[in-house]
């Protein structure tokens, strides 16, 4: 349980001027749910970004399992077992939704030149992606177009595509976001039956949601880690209090 | 589409019949008959005239596997016609008239040529593939331009078509309409295979959100790469066709405005739809033919009513057919 599968050294990234990442120093131990807060800007995202290859950042390092990930291609490291998911819900709206899902395990059923067999009745995509719907509990929406589902179920679908494959670590990037109560409650009910399959990397707003599922929390601002710890820890931090939670309290 | 299903009533009629279905099957069923209509009405130029359109909607399914399903807005898919067409020419200019050897040369020059401007083009997006594309078409148009050898501006009689001996004869013309034809009807069989096989929908989701794909672990570069050289190949098959066909080939083959012509087509009929392209090809032909009688600067109305296709009707003249039934079915 207290082995580090995620080590994260002295990251640095710069976007024009912007200091989006500040010599961030990370370790994420196998089978915790590591939530990430902090104010809009703080460079959440950009974090998730590095760590899922989309860009390099300026300096540090990023370990994986004992690998050095820094520079490897996004795509990679997905098979080598880090997923994520998007703030921004990336569905593919035109697709139904088993499509969705088949896509994301055809990704795990070796090369895709294969040009000839419909993808859409072979049932070696078809079927694991209807236990995958069953699953996250979207049984009966499978020849649903993604695009007509209600929101939470979208960020549903966007959550399930990340779980193709049964990665060791799920980076989540507000799987909340524009949630309402009841929506919200099921996604805690949801990323909590995660525990024990999975290990995440949890960025979220919803304060309430962070601190049921976080097993520890680390509080970032303007790019740079103030503080890390169980939530009794963090809910008792001064700097914390004054940097974030007090604002949100006040608010 | 949800609401389509909950409040049709279950019919008996398979999926596949549809006004869009039975339009496509009638214009090929046009197609088959032209040759006993010119002949009946006695005018011979429509043969001409409908090989080329067939001929250009070939070009016009290459384009929109890689445009339509693939999101690549390539801007120079006439190079593939030219190059095509240069094959049979330049082989023919040095006496050599075997199919068996100009079409596996005119496939692998396009096929080339695909694989290293692709190579190249795929590693920009948007406006910056749109012109780089273009560019290398225009790159490849002088080239054919300065190479007086071949005639140059003037371009390159072919004084006789692809020989397949034994096999068929070409130098008929009702023979070479009818290749073409089976060669369309393929094509549109092959790359319907192609986007709903597990390949296609790589490139179908790369259309969509290329970050997606790769955060969902797909090296998409290579499989849009695998596609563009695909619709390269398929398009030089189309330009092989065109220099038979015409018995000429010169660099105006594969001038920008070609190029031009291609999206338009391929918007004009529905992007990313089976019978777009079969659709666009037949309605510029026909908007060429009364606009050009009407106003001799056609293109400048075309234009326009280009730009209130695309605003008024996303998915072209397919769209008027009916609701789409989801992608690429
Ligand atoms: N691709 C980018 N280009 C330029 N600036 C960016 C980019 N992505 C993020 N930023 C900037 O980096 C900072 C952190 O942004 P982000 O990581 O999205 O914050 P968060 O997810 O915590 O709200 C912001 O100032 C934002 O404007
Ligand atoms: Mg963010």
């Amino acid at each position: 349980m207290n082995e580090v599968i995620l080590r994260v050294r002295d990251l640095v990234k710069h976007f024009d001027g912007v200091t989006a990442t500040d010599s961030l120093s990370l370790e994420v131990l196998k089978g915790e749910v590591h939530a990430i807060i902090g104010p809009n800007g703080a460079g959440k995202t950009t974090l998730i970004n590095q760590l899922s290859g989309v860009f390099l950042p300026d300096s540090g390092t990023i370990k994986f399992k004992d690998a050095d990930i820094t520079a490897l291609p996004g795509f990679k490291r997905v098979h080598l077992g880090l997923a994520r998911s998007f703030q921004i819900t990336s569905i593919f709206k035109n697709f139904t939704v088993r499509e969705n899902v088949a896509l994301a395990i055809q990704s795990h059923a070796g090369h895709s030149f294969k040009f000839w067999r419909p993808a859409r009745n072979d049932s070696q995509l078809t079927e694991p992606a209807q236990a995958l719907l069953e699953r996250i509990e979207l049984g009966d929406r499978g020849d649903v177009l993604a695009g007509n589902l209600a929101h939470g179920e979208q960020r549903q679908l966007e959550i399930a595509m990340a779980l193709a494959g049964d990665p060791e670590v799920i980076l989540l990037d507000e799987p909340m976001a524009g949630m309402g109560g009841e929506d919200s409650d099921r996604m805690v009910q949801f990323l909590s039956s995660f525990k024990g399959r999975h290990t995440l990397l949890l960025i979220e707003h919803d304060m309430d949601a962070v601190f049921a599922l976080a097993d520890r929390i680390t509080v970032l601002v303007y790019g740079r880690v103030i503080a890390t710890g169980t939530p009794a820890e963090i809910r008792s931090n001064e700097e914390v209090r004054q940097a974030y939670l007090g604002e949100d309290e006040a608010a | 589409m949800v609401t389509d299903q909950l409040t049709t009533a279950p019919s008996t009629t398979p999926a596949w019949v549809s006004v869009r279905n039975g339009t496509g099957l009638a214009v090929l069923l046009l197609y088959a008959l032209m040759p006993g209509i010119a002949d009946i009405f006695d005018l011979p130029f429509y043969l001409d005239i409908f090989s080329r359109v067939m001929i250009l909607t070939i070009a016009a399914i290459s384009l929109n596997f890689i445009l339509g399903f693939g999101g690549m807005v390539s801007f120079g898919h006439a190079a593939y016609l030219g190059l095509g067409a240069y094959a049979v020419g330049i082989l023919a200019y040095y006496d050599i008239y075997s199919g068996w050897i100009q079409w596996p040369v005119g496939l692998a020059v396009s096929a080339l040529f695909a694989l290293v401007t692709g190579a190249i083009c795929l590693r920009t997006k948007g406006v910056y593939f749109i012109m780089i594309t273009l560019a290398f078409t225009q790159m490849i148009h002088f080239l054919f331009v300065s190479l007086e050898e071949f005639g140059g501006d003037d371009g390159l009689t072919i004084w006789n078509r692809s020989e397949f001996d034994g096999l068929i004869d070409l130098s008929n013309d009702l023979t070479l309409y009818y290749t073409i034809f089976v060669i369309l009807v393929l094509s549109l069989a092959l790359v319907h295979r192609l986007v709903n096989s597990r390949f296609g929908m790589v490139i179908q989701g790369a259309r969509s959100n290329e970050p997606r794909m790769r955060a969902l672990g797909f090296p998409t570069y290579r499989y849009r790469l695998a596609a563009y050289v695909i619709a390269g190949s398929l398009c030089g098959l189309a330009g092989i066709l065109l220099g038979n066909d015409t018995e000429f080939v010169s660099p105006s083959d594969m001038h920008w405005t070609k190029s031009g012509d291609l999206i338009i087509i391929v918007v004009l009929g529905g992007m990313g739809t089976f019978w777009g392209p079969l659709f666009g090809a037949l309605a510029f032909l026909l908007l060429e033919f009364f606009l050009s009688d009407i106003f001799i600067w056609w293109h400048l109305i075309f234009g326009p009513l280009l730009i209130l296709v695309v605003i008024f009707a996303r998915g072209g003249i397919d769209s008027f057919l009916g609701q789409q039934n989801g992608q690429g079915r």
